[in-house]
C-alpha cells in the first residue's frame, strides 16, 4: 500500500530571490529511487515540509520534462513559509506529492492560449508557459496578461521580457498602484482584455490569481465569445493532506486538492464567490 | 444439536461470558460499552460484569442521562458519545516520526501492527457510519494505511436496537434499527436471551465454536417484532428526498442566521459524528529539536482555522461554518461519495450544548421563505 503521507527529503540546490519576501527554491530529491520515480504535470503541487515546523501546499513551477529539479516559488506569509525563508542552498526540505490536477496542456494543442494572472498567481502558471514555449509549434498564439498591485510585486521580470520577444506572443503587464519606475500599463488585469485580439473558437484560457479577478474577468471573456468550458482556473484553499481527506479545501462538492487546483470554470462557476464556500 | 451456518443461535444472557471467552481465546482484545463519568464509553472489557448491566440512557437535545433500572439487561444503553469512529480513525494518529540527521532528516512511517480487536455493542447506525468511513478512507483514490490497519483487525459484534431514544432517526435514514450488514455477529436481546447470528465467515467460525442451540421461529419472530416496534417508536425523522439540491438552493436562507445565533461553534457535533472525517496534521518537535512527531488529529469545520488561507478566512462566521457542516453532511457528501453523510444516530442533537436539532433545522431550511417574511427580515 502506498503511503501518501511519506515525506521525502529534498536538498535546496539553488535559492533564487524573486522579490523581497519571495524566493524560488530549486529542490532535488535526495533518494535516487524517489527522484527517478517522480513525475508531475504543470499546475500540480507538492506539500513542502520543513523539519519540526510543518507542511504547506506549493505549486511546482519548473518544467515537467525535467523532474529531477523541482522549483517552488514561496512567499513568506505564514508560520511555515516564513521559517522556510531562512534556509539556504544545501539545507534540506521535505516533499510529498505531486498532488492535484494540472493544466490541460494536451487539450490546448493547436489552440491560442490566453494566460491571465494576478500577483503571485502567476507562479502556478509559469510552468505551463515554459512548457508551451518548449513545444512552441504545437500551440497557436500566446497572450500573457499579468496584473500586479505594485511594481514591487512583479516576479519573473526577465521571463516576461523573454516571452515578449518570442514570435506570435503578446505580453501585457499592468499595475494598479504603479510608481515612477513602472513602464507598462496602469490598471487591473481585466482591463487588458480589450487590448488583445482573441479568436474565441480556437482559444483556451488559463487563469490564476485572486478569485475576484476570476469572478470579474470570466464574464468579460465569455462576452468576447469564449465558452466557460474553455476557461481553466487554478484555485487556492487551505490544504493539509493533498489527497482529499483532511476536509479543509472543500468548495461545494469538490476537494480543491484532489479535484483541482486547476478546474474548468463551468464546473466551479456556481461556487466561486458564494459566501463561506 | 448445534446451529448450522447462517442460522440463528440462542445464548442465554447469563452465558454471554462464553462468547467473550471464545473471542479472547482467539486472541481478540474485547472492547465494549462501559459506564464512565455518567456516560457510556468504549473500554476494554474482560467480563460481562464490565458491561452496563441494568443501565439505560435517556437522550434529548443537549441532555444525556444514565439511569439504573435494576434489570439484568446488558444492552439497555443504546449509545454513548462515541461511535465506532475512534476505533478506526483514531482521534490522534502518529503518521511519521522524523529525526534530524547530519545531512537532513529521516522519516519513519508509524504504521502499527494490526491488532485484533472485537467490539461488542455496535448499533446499526454505527455500522452505517463505519461503512461511510470505509468508503472515504479505503475506497477513494488513496487507501489510508493507518485506517486500513486498524480496520483490518476489527471484529464487530452488533446489537439490534429494541429501544429508540428520543433523538434517534435511523429508521427514516434507512440505516437501522436492524443491523443488516457490516457485522461479524449480531445480537438481539429478548428478555433473558440473546438471539445471535453471524454476518461473516469469521463470525460463523466464532459462532460455530459456541455449540449453541438453534433459536425457535417464535423467538426469531419476537425479536423482529421488538426491532420493528423500535423503528415505529422513533419520534424524529428526516425527509431526505429532495437532497442534495434543496440544500444547495437554500444557501441564502435566513434560517442560517437563526441557527448561527444559537450555535456556539464548539465542534461537539463533529466530534461525536460517526462520519465526520476532517483532520489536521500537527508537528510536535522535542525540546532539543532533534526529533519530531508528525501526527494527525480530528479537526472540525467549526474551528476558526479550518477555512484559513493566508490573509483570508473562507468561512469567517459561525453561520458560514454551520452551513458548511450541514451542507456537507446532507448535500456535497452525496456528490463526493454517493451517499448521505448522516446515519441518523442523533448524537449531534444530544451532545450539542444548546440542543440544535438538525431534524428541525433541515426542514426549516428547505421551506421556501415567504416573500413577506423575507421582506420583514430585510427591514427588521
Amino acid at each position: 500500500m502506498v503511503n501518501a503521507y511519506a515525506i521525502h527529503p529534498a536538498t535546496i540546490v539553488e535559492k533564487i530571490r524573486e522579490a523581497e519576501d519571495i524566493n524560488t527554491y530549486r529542490l532535488q530529491l535526495v533518494d535516487e529511487q524517489v527522484r527517478r520515480g517522480f513525475c508531475f504535470k504543470a499546475g500540480q503541487f507538492n506539500m513542502v515540509y520543513l523539519f519540526g515546523v510543518g507542511e504547506v501546499a506549493i505549486s511546482i513551477v519548473s518544467d515537467p520534462d525535467e523532474p529531477e529539479l523541482l522549483d517552488h516559488t514561496i512567499r513568506s506569509v505564514g508560520r511555515i513559509t516564513t521559517a522556510v525563508a531562512g534556509l539556504q542552498p544545501g539545507d534540506v526540505l521535505g516533499i510529498r506529492g505531486p498532488f492535484g490536477q494540472g493544466w490541460p496542456l494536451d487539450q490546448a494543442h493547436g489552440c491560442d492560449v490566453v494566460i491571465v494572472t494576478g500577483g503571485l498567481g502567476c507562479a502556478p502558471v509559469v510552468g505551463a508557459i515554459e512548457y508551451i514555449f518548449r513545444r512552441r509549434a504545437q500551440y497557436g498564439a500566446i497572450k500573457i496578461l499579468h496584473g500586479v498591485k505594485t511594481p514591487h510585486d512583479l516576479l519573473y521580470r526577465e521571463r516576461f521580457d523573454a516571452w515578449r520577444r518570442s514570435p506570435d506572443t503578446e505580453v501585457l503587464l499592468t499595475s494598479d498602484q504603479p510608481d515612477k519606475s513602472w513602464s507598462y500599463r496602469i490598471g487591473v488585469v481585466t482591463e487588458l482584455f480589450e487590448l488583445v485580439s482573441i479568436d474565441p473558437p480556437k482559444s483556451i484560457v488559463l487563469m490564476c490569481g485572486p478569485e475576484i479577478m476570476m469572478r470579474l474577468g470570466v464574464p468579460i471573456l465569455m462576452r468576447r465569445g469564449i465558452p466557460a468550458t474553455a476557461i481553466y482556473v487554478s484555485l487556492e484553499r487551505h490544504m493539509e493532506c493533498g489527497i482529499g481527506l483532511c476536509g479543509h479545501c472543500q468548495m461545494g462538492p469538490y476537494f480543491v486538492c484532489k479535484d483541482g487546483p486547476v478546474m474548468r470554470y463551468d464546473r466551479v462557476a456556481q461556487w466561486l464567490g458564494r459566501a463561506g464556500v | 444439536m448445534s446451529i448450522a451456518s447462517g442460522m440463528h443461535g440462542i445464548l442465554p444472557t447469563a452465558n454471554l461470558q462464553r462468547l467473550l471467552d471464545a473471542l479472547s481465546t482467539k486472541g481478540y482484545r474485547i472492547i465494549g460499552p462501559t459506564v464512565h463519568d455518567g456516560s457510556v464509553v468504549w473500554e476494554t472489557v474482560r467480563s460481562v460484569s464490565d458491561l452496563p448491566i441494568g443501565w439505560r440512557d435517556q437522550q434529548e437535545p443537549a441532555r444525556y442521562r444514565l439511569e439504573q433500572t435494576g434489570s439484568q439487561d446488558i444492552f439497555g444503553v443504546v449509545h454513548g458519545p462515541q461511535s465506532l469512529k475512534p476505533l478506526v480513525f483514531a482521534p490522534r494518529e502518529p503518521l511519521l516520526q522524523i529525526e534530524r540527521t547530519k545531512d537532513g532528516f529521516a522519516a519513519r512511517q508509524m504504521i502499527l501492527q494490526p491488532e485484533k480487536v472485537a467490539v461488542i455493542g455496535a448499533r446499526a447506525c454505527d455500522l452505517a457510519g463505519l461503512a461511510i468511513q470505509d468508503r472515504i478512507f479505503l475506497k477513494d483514490a488513496y487507501c489510508d494505511p493507518y485506517y486500513a490497519t486498524r480496520r483490518e483487525g476489527l471484529f464487530v459484534i452488533a446489537v439490534n436496537c429494541t429501544r429508540a431514544l428520543s433523538t434517534c432517526f435511523c429508521a427514516s435514514m434507512e440505516t437501522g434499527p436492524r443491523a443488516t450488514n457490516g457485522f461479524d455477529l449480531v445480537l438481539t436481546e429478548v428478555d433473558d436471551r440473546l438471539l445471535i447470528e453471524a454476518g461473516s465467515e469469521a463470525g460463523r467460525h466464532v459462532l460455530g465454536g459456541l455449540s449453541l442451540s438453534p433459536a425457535s421461529e417464535e423467538l426469531i419472530g419476537e425479536a423482529a417484532k421488538c426491532i420493528d416496534a423500535c423503528a415505529r417508536s422513533q419520534v424524529r425523522r428526516l425527509d431526505h428526498t429532495h437532497l442534495p439540491q434543496a440544500l444547495y438552493d437554500a444557501h441564502e436562507h435566513p434560517r442560517w442566521n437563526d441557527v448561527a445565533g444559537r450555535c456556539l461553534a464548539c465542534a461537539n457535533c463533529t466530534m461525536v459524528c460517526p462520519t465526520c472525517f476532517c483532520y489536521t496534521v500537527e508537528e510536535t518537535p522535542d525540546l532539543s529539536h532533534q526529533q519530531t512527531d508528525h501526527a494527525r488529529s480530528w479537526d472540525s469545520c467549526f474551528t476558526q482555522e479550518h477555512g484559513y488561507i493566508h490573509g483570508k478566512n473562507i468561512r469567517p462566521t459561525i453561520k458560514d461554518r454551520y452551513r458548511m457542516w450541514l451542507t456537507h453532511k446532507f448535500a456535497s457528501w452525496i456528490d463526493q461519495f454517493g451517499m448521505s453523510g448522516c446515519v441518523g444516530c442523533g448524537r449531534c442533537i444530544t451532545w450539542c450544548p444548546v440542543g440544535i436539532d438538525l431534524t428541525e433545522e433541515l426542514p426549516a431550511l428547505m421551506t421556501p421563505v415567504q416573500p413577506s417574511v423575507s421582506r420583514r427580515h430585510v427591514e427588521g
